[in-house]
């Protein structure tokens, strides 16, 4: 994956638009190209789901964002504005409209503070009144499904995941931001609360018009929830897309290799194609020309000397990719659209 | 039909804390053919690690265990603690969820490697070191003469994976117990530790207990899968019938929650309300009943019965979900 370019952005209608983003940590080892030449942008009121392996640059993305991370070079605009230029306060201010939730929801919350205060911190922050704080607390505790006095008074560590994670969204959502970013906020919980919180998060959105970045490195989590979906590999773009055309009949190898690599409960061996051979290079020295070529099954020389950037490769599915995967005959036969599966018959 | 590998009867083991005892396994019974793969699934908490160390005998302090566990005809739980040591490494082997914990960050892999051998097998050092290069070879390691050198740190954590299995292996075990060997690995990485468990698996016809709490992980990979829950045992049967046709309860809505591949967009997922029972005191009778969404009379109370529902598949449900019309009543019962 391991393109560059910006033909899939969609221009001034984006809630969120991310150009050329570049992001560098300074180590002893080196320089890690966290994120190289990345671009993304968010309509108003869309999910857009951003997976990849871990260390693909997905965290750092989000953070980009909301500049918690320093920015090495790429514009970053919010509702038409370029956020490089803005100073420390009215970043502070932006970021109300711009929350982000973690992976570690118990991690995410101060320890010694009880839930009621734990979801206004902002509003308190921001120099809101007790009244609107009280008020505030009830109404996103409420939104999060723990309206039960019982979680008011109590401490972090007291919670479950499924509830931590429930309060780092209240305490979001207090705020009232347009923008959620939500990094990998069920990779920790099991299956059974993980579906309480994709659904809680799909509700608040519909509910309050909100426009998310959904991050994940689980495939089918992303497909649930998302509007378009962004495919990462070592601090590049691979493919972005909607979920159906991307899932049913990838453009970029990478992409067909991450499908290929879910287990599935159906499938005779358990996986749907070949395994991908090979480890994850270093970002401290990523592959020249495409950064998937010492992985991918694809690659040739024009691979290793050209960056290939990203193009339309079918009507709104974009990929970087010099040999891009054809429409899987058995999808192009029946007119490209997704085959439907069946569904495990149900009682 | 032979004597199972491993047969594991009305085992329990309590941990003593401040709170009470909690009953992490809590009768459980099972068995593993020789050459066969055992899936073990259920959320975190419902006590698959216990049981994987239940078995070993590797027990948290303030634990004890009781029941009982025949190995190749010995019961592991009369043993005296020098010979269950001696069977760790050289006839089981295991396999964690964290590498880089499992290994020892200070010492080079050849050593690490060799040393079971050398202790176990009584092979000597170039005969080892030989071994060793061999294993790894087998385990997909490229450059394994180069590898010995490497300390852990030096390795990607899919490449520490492939070096704790080849430590399991070493001794050549009958049985291998894999506790979420692929958890904190990435999707692509998984696949090739998936694939490389099994092709070993199959390839050295030896039998092994792959945990997992992810379905899926398993469903592949297994010939026979036991659902856990709370301790005890839900369903078991052949794998590929138990996720076809889950019947008890909990399995049923474990699978409605997991998201797919295929699901359509904002499609609403089912959820599974509730947690799991406090381990200290849980409920009598089916313990998923406070959560299930289809209880019947009976389900509150007494100990609920596994059952046999088909050739290889045995439930612990009053009231199971959709029996699928062609089911063959009272099959013979091989699953413990
Ligand atoms: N503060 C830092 N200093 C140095 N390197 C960093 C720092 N933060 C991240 N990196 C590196 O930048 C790259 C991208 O990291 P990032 O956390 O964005 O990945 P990710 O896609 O979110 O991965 P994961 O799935 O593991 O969360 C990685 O190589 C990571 O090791
Ligand atoms: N050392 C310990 N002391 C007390 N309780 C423990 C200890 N280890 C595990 N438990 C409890 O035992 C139960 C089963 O745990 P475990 O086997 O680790 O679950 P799993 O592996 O299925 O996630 C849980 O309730 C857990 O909290
Ligand atoms: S075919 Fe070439 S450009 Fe495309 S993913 Fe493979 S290596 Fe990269
Ligand atoms: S035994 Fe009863 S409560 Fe338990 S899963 Fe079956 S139907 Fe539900
Ligand atoms: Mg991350
Ligand atoms: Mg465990």
């Amino acid at each position: 994956m391991a393109g560059s370019g910006a033909a899939h952005l969609r221009g001034d209608e984006a809630l969120l638009s991310v150009e050329d983003l570049v992001v560098e940590y300074r180590t002893s080892a080196g320089v890690v190209q966290a994120v190289s030449k990345v671009s993304f942008d968010v309509l108003p009121g869309e999910t857009l789901g951003i997976v990849g392996e871990s260390g693909c640059g997905k965290s750092t993305t989000g953070r980009a964002v909301l500049r918690l991370d320093t920015v090495t070079s790429g514009s970053i605009r919010f509702r038409g504005r370029a956020i490089e230029g803005l100073d420390e306060r009215e970043m502070r201010a932006l970021r109300r409209e711009m929350q982000m939730i973690f992976q570690d929801p118990v991690g995410s919350l101060n320890p010694r503070r009880p839930v009621r205060e734990l979801v206004v911190e902002g509003l308190d922050i921001a120099g809101a009144s007790r009244k609107d704080q009280e008020a505030a607390a009830g109404r996103v505790l409420e939104a999060v499904g723990l309206a039960d006095d019982r979680f008011r008074d109590l401490l972090p560590r007291r919670l479950s995941g499924g509830q931590a994670q429930r309060v780092a969204i209240a305490r979001a959502l207090a705020v009232e931001p347009q923008l959620l970013i939500c990094d990998e906020p069920v990779s920790a919980l099991d299956v059974s609360v993980q579906a309480q919180i994709l659904n809680l998060v799909e509700d608040l959105k519909r509910d309050l018009g909100l426009t998310v970045v959904f991050i994940a490195h689980d495939l089918s989590v992303v497909r649930t929830v998302s509007d378009r979906v962004l495919v990462m590999y070592l601090g590049k773009l691979c493919e972005f897309g909607e979920p159906e055309a991307v899932y049913a009949s990838p453009a970029h190898p990478y992409t067909r290799a991450l499908l290929d690599s879910v287990p599935q409960p159906d499938a005779v061996d358990g996986f749907t194609g070949p395994a991908l051979e090979g480890d994850l290079p270093s970002p401290l020295s990523p592959p020249t020309g495409c950064r998937f070529r010492t992985r991918c099954p694809r690659a040739d020389e024009q691979c290793a000397a050209e960056e290939p950037q990203v193009a339309e490769i079918r009507p709104g599915q974009f990929a970087a990719c010099h040999h891009p995967l054809p429409v899987p005959e058995v999808l192009a036969a029946a007119g490209g659209a997704a085959v439907p599966v069946p569904a495990r018959s149900s009682a | 039909m032979t004597e199972p590998l491993l047969v594991v009867s009305h085992l329990h083991m309590h941990i003593g804390t401040p709170r009470g005892a909690v009953r992490a396994v809590d009768d459980v019974s099972l068995a593993i053919e020789a050459g066969q793969a055992l899936g073990v699934v259920g959320e975190s908490g419902s006590g698959k690690s216990m049981l994987a160390r239940a078995i070993m005998g590797l027990l948290p302090p303030r634990a004890a265990r009781s029941g009982s566990i025949q190995f190749k005809g010995q019961d592991l739980m009369t043993l005296p603690v020098k010979e269950q040591r001696d069977l760790w490494g050289k006839q089981i082997g295991m396999v964690f969820q964290d590498p880089g914990r499992s290994l020892n960050p200070v010492v080079r892999v050849e050593r690490q490697l060799t040393e079971g051998m050398r202790r176990h097998l009584g092979v000597g050092r170039s005969e080892a070191r030989t071994r060793a290069v061999r294993l790894l070879d087998e385990v997909g390691v490229p450059d394994p003469e180069a590898r010995l050198g490497n300390y852990p740190h030096q390795m990607s954590g899919g490449m520490r994976q492939r070096v704790m299995l080849a430590i399991a292996l070493a001794c050549e075990p009958d049985l291998l117990i894999a506790d979420e060997p692929t958890t904190a690995l990435d999707v692509t990485i998984q696949r090739q530790i998936l694939d490389l468990l099994r092709r070993v698996q199959t390839s050295r016809g030896m039998a092994m207990m792959l945990i997992s709490h992810d379905l899926s992980v398993v469903a592949g990979r297994t010939d026979r899968v036991a659902v856990m829950y709370a301790g005890q045992l839900a369903e078991t049967g052949a794998t590929r019938e138990v996720f076809a046709a889950p019947r008890h309860r909990y399995t049923h809505a474990l699978l409605d929650a997991t998201p797919t591949l295929h699901q359509e967009r904002h499609a609403r997922l089912r959820v599974i309300e509730g947690s799991l029972p406090d381990p200290t005191a849980p409920p009598p009778g089916c313990r998923f009943s406070q959560r299930c969404t289809a209880p019947v009379e009976g389900c509150a109370e007494g100990p609920i019965p596994m059952e046999s529902v088909g050739a290889d598949h045995r439930v612990a449900c009053l009231n199971p979900a959709g029996a699928p019309d062609l089911v063959v009543a009272g099959g013979s019962s091989d699953g413990r």
